[in-house]
């Protein structure tokens, strides 16, 4: 599939995931998670990451797609769009690691490599956050993330109202959007085998 | 955990879009600039004789010229420095042009006036009020442009906060325009620039500290 169809692709999935079509939403974040990820780790050339982080780096650039897809000008093709935030995001993490801040574009809409391997990856920010909700957020957010229910099947199960079980998962992400905000200079990078990791 | 569990976390939070960043632009900045109109209306209102001036007088019109002249391309600029993939583009030789006018402005009122009377005119009568109620006037569309950019995602944060202050900046500049009287380029060209400049450095600072995301 060349650029432009593509392109289009993504924008068709988007205004329907904005207009409500979760399952076009689905399908969008999982192929543009794909292509970041082949950008992201292109992004990091040279400066020697654990997959762990480029996987950071890749939910950072897919939730902030997420809480600023109002921005996307449903008129322009959505690529650039995309590719903006992943530049954005990719300088940040750059420069907490005080490294160099220039990271071109040019080209990285034509990667289109796909990461498949890496979707088995446990990335480490994430797991940060789960871990300072309560039992009650964190079995919500279990049951959405790992199992696939959806928020009013999981209120049903925990007794809620699914407007509860909503508020909730919204507020774990705007946590999460925060520590990727907070996070410090300078980070020394986390080395641990993926394998290893669980969710909890 | 894995990219594809918080997937299906934000699948799950869908619902939660909010309106287009254009829109609650335009809605922060009618709040922002009717705020500024009421303080202006209270405050001071439009001068006696504007609504002879507006018609008659290219010195004050040509105050608005300028005052519009900033906010309108400020405005664009804002909007689209609201998105990641966005920059200032061509509008900002729009913005330029207003400068420009004011040196010519400028030349052009030392020509007709004798060179005793340029200090009287640069000095007018307003100059603390100027520098004041400008700044006051930009505030609220200041902090209504500020507030939109936060929902939005500029790639340049410092750059939009700057922009920002333009805009408000000139709508506050042309509230306080309908009511000095002082119309001189020569007293435009040092009083309203110094009361611009600090919104916008001012918009510049916020930016670089509240619209990173």
């Amino acid at each position: 599939m060349d650029r432009q169809s593509r392109d289009n692709e993504w924008s068709e999935l988007m205004r329907a995931s904005i207009a409500g079509d979760g399952a076009a939403y689905k399908r969008l974040l999982a192929d543009l998670s794909r292509t970041l990820r082949a950008t992201v780790r292109r992004g990091f050339a040279g400066v020697g990451v654990s997959p762990n982080d480029v996987e950071d780096v890749v939910q950072e650039v897919v939730l902030a797609i997420h809480t600023k897809r109002h921005t996307w000008d449903q008129t322009k093709p959505i690529g650039p769009w995309v590719m903006a935030i992943a530049r954005n995001k990719l300088i940040d993490d750059l420069r907490r690691r005080g490294r160099r801040t220039e990271v071109s574009i040019d080209g990285m809409l034509d990667v289109l490599e796909a990461g498949g391997q890496d979707d088995a990856i446990h990335a480490s920010d994430l797991r940060r956050v789960l871990a300072n909700l309560n039992d009650r957020q964190r079995d919500i957010v279990q049951a959405v993330a790992v199992d696939g229910h959806t928020a009013k099947d999981v209120a049903e199960r925990l007794g809620m109202t699914e407007v509860a079980v909503r508020v909730a998962l919204h507020r774990c992400l705007k946590t999460l959007a925060q520590t990727y905000q907070d996070k410090p200079v300078h980070e020394t990078p986390i080395q641990k085998s993926p394998l290893q990791e669980t969710i909890k | 955990m894995k990219t594809d569990d918080l997937i299906n976390v934000l699948v799950a939070d869908n619902a939660t879009v909010e309106p287009p960043v254009s829109r609650t632009l335009v809605l922060a900045l009618l709040a922002g600039a009717s705020v500024a109109a009421v303080l202006f209306a209270v405050m001071m209102g439009p001068r006696s004789d504007f609504a002879w001036s507006i018609v008659n007088s290219p010195r004050f019109i040509f105050k608005f010229v300028l005052t519009l002249g900033l906010a309108i391309p400020a405005y664009i600029i804002v909007q689209r420095m609201a998105r990641p993939e966005a920059k200032a583009g061509r509008t900002i030789w729009l913005l330029a042009l207003v400068p420009l006018m004011l040196a010519a402005a400028v030349l052009l009122e030392m020509y007709v006036l004798p060179s005793d009377h340029w200090s009287v005119y640069m000095i007018g009568s307003n100059a603390k009020y100027c520098v004041s109620f400008i700044p006051l006037f930009a505030m609220a569309p200041l902090a209504g442009a500020l507030l939109a950019l936060r929902r939005g995602a500029p790639s340049n944060p410092t750059a939009a906060g700057a922009f920002a202050g333009l805009l408000a900046a000139g709508i506050g500049a042309t509230l306080y325009a309908s009511h000095c009287v002082d119309d001189s380029p020569l007293f435009i060209a040092v009083w309203y620039t110094i009361a611009v400049a600090m919104i916008t450095g001012l918009g510049a600072f916020l930016g670089s500290r509240l619209l990173r995301w």
